[in-house]
């Protein structure tokens, strides 16, 4: 079996890439399911249910999404092979920008949307900059000079990326990221023992716990203050 | 090929030294070599001491990866070279035949079109006008379900046309297109500018906004925010800015509506910085200006034709009924009487 991960932020274009690709691949054989990941609500299983696609959704409610997609991944690998499947797709939407659910060696795929902005790529850190492959939506409703911009910036922080346009709605650009997901040789059986690409934010604070008052007293544990003295860090330097 | 092993030696100063073009990637990465201000005794540095720099906490917290960002550093570098080495020049596109949705062969032997070829595509809706664009545009090896293959100068083309994010074969200017950054005119076209690394750049601004404002009916400001535009300024600018700027060889239009802009000038401004036009279209007088027709059908071309003499011939009859119709429309915007 294949396992891919595809993630981006909300509304950017995930399902409607995932189920178009899922056409392609499915015209050539191949049995293919999906995980979907999301917070509190999603609604996307009943599309994928339309589209006879075998369909498990995963929502993390108070848990952050991107520590419950680590916790639960191996389960979904492991579902996916009693389904018989030649391709998994995991879908997540990246909440913080921060996270990134990707794993060594399992292909990873950052869907983002031309109607984010130009600034947007700088904005999303390992889960656009270690992506294998970089899906650009919505371009049919954005000048080409946007669309080359885009394009640019999302080089200039992942410069080895593949760099797709897909067009959700007419599904242009899909077959085309079908060939490059699916690899007949490769055949996962479990994930145990591999790795994340980049490690998840270090957390656990007082917060985490479920501390809801505010004021410095209530704050233990890793907690990290804002700098208002210098207007250019925001507390980076 | 400069390798990342060999960056990883050079001092930060070094390379900013000698790839001018880093320091945006550097600062699209969270480092600032700019900013180091108080300590630029630390840009003398080589990789790994520049990055001890930075203590793990702080790397964690920027989420900075030195090694995987060394590697991407190479992989740009050699991509900006490969960019600014402009030895690649398009002249030809060469389509050959694969099959429609029922398996049957397309009916032609071998399609080429050159620089300043304009191309027109018509047939219905759903007849497989992406799929070909698609083609295009992933320059098919017999590898996608129509089974086409497309070669670049009568050869077959090198995969990094179909891989890089710089580098697009086909640029795309649809009917549904806005802009939609809040800029100005001028600061949208410096923008695109500044991404394509052009050297003259307020020259080339200049003369965008200039032939933008000849296609368009209404002229408008550099200074206009590029959301206030008509619809047909938009496509003017979005006309000019593409034959200036786009690295793309060829340009796909999907339909010039007839209102706001001259169509015919547009398509002499795109011929004359050697572009290659792919114009899907149903317009006659849009498909007369083409030298040949592709119909696509059933997911197929079906046949190739020539716009002969005869065809063109109705052309000029078209072109006074369209000038009537459009000295009609600036009678009406100008608050004219259309008798007068």
């Amino acid at each position: 079996m294949n396992l891919v991960t595809i993630s981006g932020p909300p509304s950017s274009g995930k399902t409607s890439v995932i189920l178009k690709t899922i056409d392609s691949l499915k015209q050539r054989g191949l049995k293919v399911g999906v995980v979907k990941f999301d917070c509190l609500y999603t609604d996307d299983d009943v599309l994928y249910e339309k589209a006879e696609v075998p369909v498990r959704k995963g929502l993390s409610g108070a848990l952050c999404p991107d520590h419950y997609f680590v916790s639960n991944v191996e389960e979904v690998t492991q579902w996916g092979l009693t389904e018989g499947l030649d391709v998994l797709i995991s879908e997540s939407a990246g909440l913080c920008n921060r996270c990134s659910p990707y794993i060594k060696d399992i292909k990873a795929v950052c869907v983002i949307d031309n109607l984010s902005g130009i600034n947007t790529p700088r904005k999303i850190g390992p889960m656009l900059k270690s992506a294998d492959i970089v899906v650009i939506t919505k371009g049919d409703i954005v000048s080409q000079a946007e669309r080359e911009v885009f394009a640019s910036r999302v080089n200039l922080v992942n410069p080895s990326a593949v760099i797709i346009n897909i067009n959700g709605l007419t599904g242009q650009g899909s077959y085309e990221l079908s060939t490059l997901i699916y690899d007949e040789s490769e055949n996962i059986e479990t994930l145990v023992g591999r790795k994340l690409r980049f490690s998840m934010p270090s957390a656990l604070c007082s917060y985490c716990l479920g501390e809801t008052r505010i004021g410095e007293s209530y704050q233990m544990g890793n907690v990290r203050k804002i700098n208002l003295e210098n207007k250019d860090t925001g507390g980076a330097l | 090929m400069i390798s990342a092993e060999r960056l990883r030696n050079r001092s930060i100063l070094e390379i900013l030294e000698d790839y001018p073009f880093t320091e945006s990637f550097f600062r699209n990465n969270g480092i600032e070599p700019g900013e180091a201000g108080s300590r630029p005794e630390i840009l003398s540095l080589d990789w790994q001491g520049f990055f001890d720099t930075i203590d793990d906490e702080e790397r964690e917290h920027r989420a900075l990866d030195p090694e995987h960002l060394l590697v991407q550093l190479a992989e740009f570098v050699n991509q900006m070279l490969e960019f600014l080495d402009e030895g690649q020049q398009i002249h030809s596109l060469t389509i050959l035949p694969g099959t429609d949705k029922s398996g049957s062969p397309e009916g032609f032997r071998e399609l080429v079109v050159r620089t300043g070829d304009v191309i027109s595509i018509v047939g219905p809706t759903g007849s497989g006008k992406s799929r070909l664009l698609g083609d295009i545009e992933w320059v098919a090896r017999k590898d996608t379900p129509t089974g086409r293959e497309i070669l670049i100068n009568d050869d077959s083309p090198d995969p990094s046309w179909r891989f890089s994010g710089a580098k697009k074969l086909v640029a795309q200017l649809s009917q549904n297109m806005n802009f939609v950054m809040d800029l100005t005119v001028r600061e949208f076209v410096e923008l695109h500018a500044e991404s394509r690394m052009v050297e003259n750049r307020a020259e080339t601004v200049d003369r965008i906004i200039a032939e933008a404002n000849s296609l368009a009916g209404e002229p408008f400001e550099a200074g206009t925010a590029i959301t206030s535009l008509s619809g047909g300024q938009s496509r003017a600018l979005m006309i000019a800015d593409t034959a200036f700027l786009s690295h793309s060889p060829v340009i796909l239009i999907d339909e010039i509506e007839n209102a706001g802009i001259d169509r015919k000038r547009a398509l002499e401004l795109l011929i004359r910085q050697e572009k290659i036009v792919l114009m899907a279209t149903h317009d006659p007088v849009l498909a007369l200006m083409g030298d040949r027709r592709i119909v696509i059908r059933n997911g197929g071309i079906a046949r190739v034709i020539e716009t002969s003499e005869e065809e063109r011939s109705i052309l000029s009859e078209l072109e006074e009924l369209d000038r009537t119709l459009l000295s009609y429309r600036t009678k009406l915007r100008q608050g004219e009487s259309l008798l007068a």
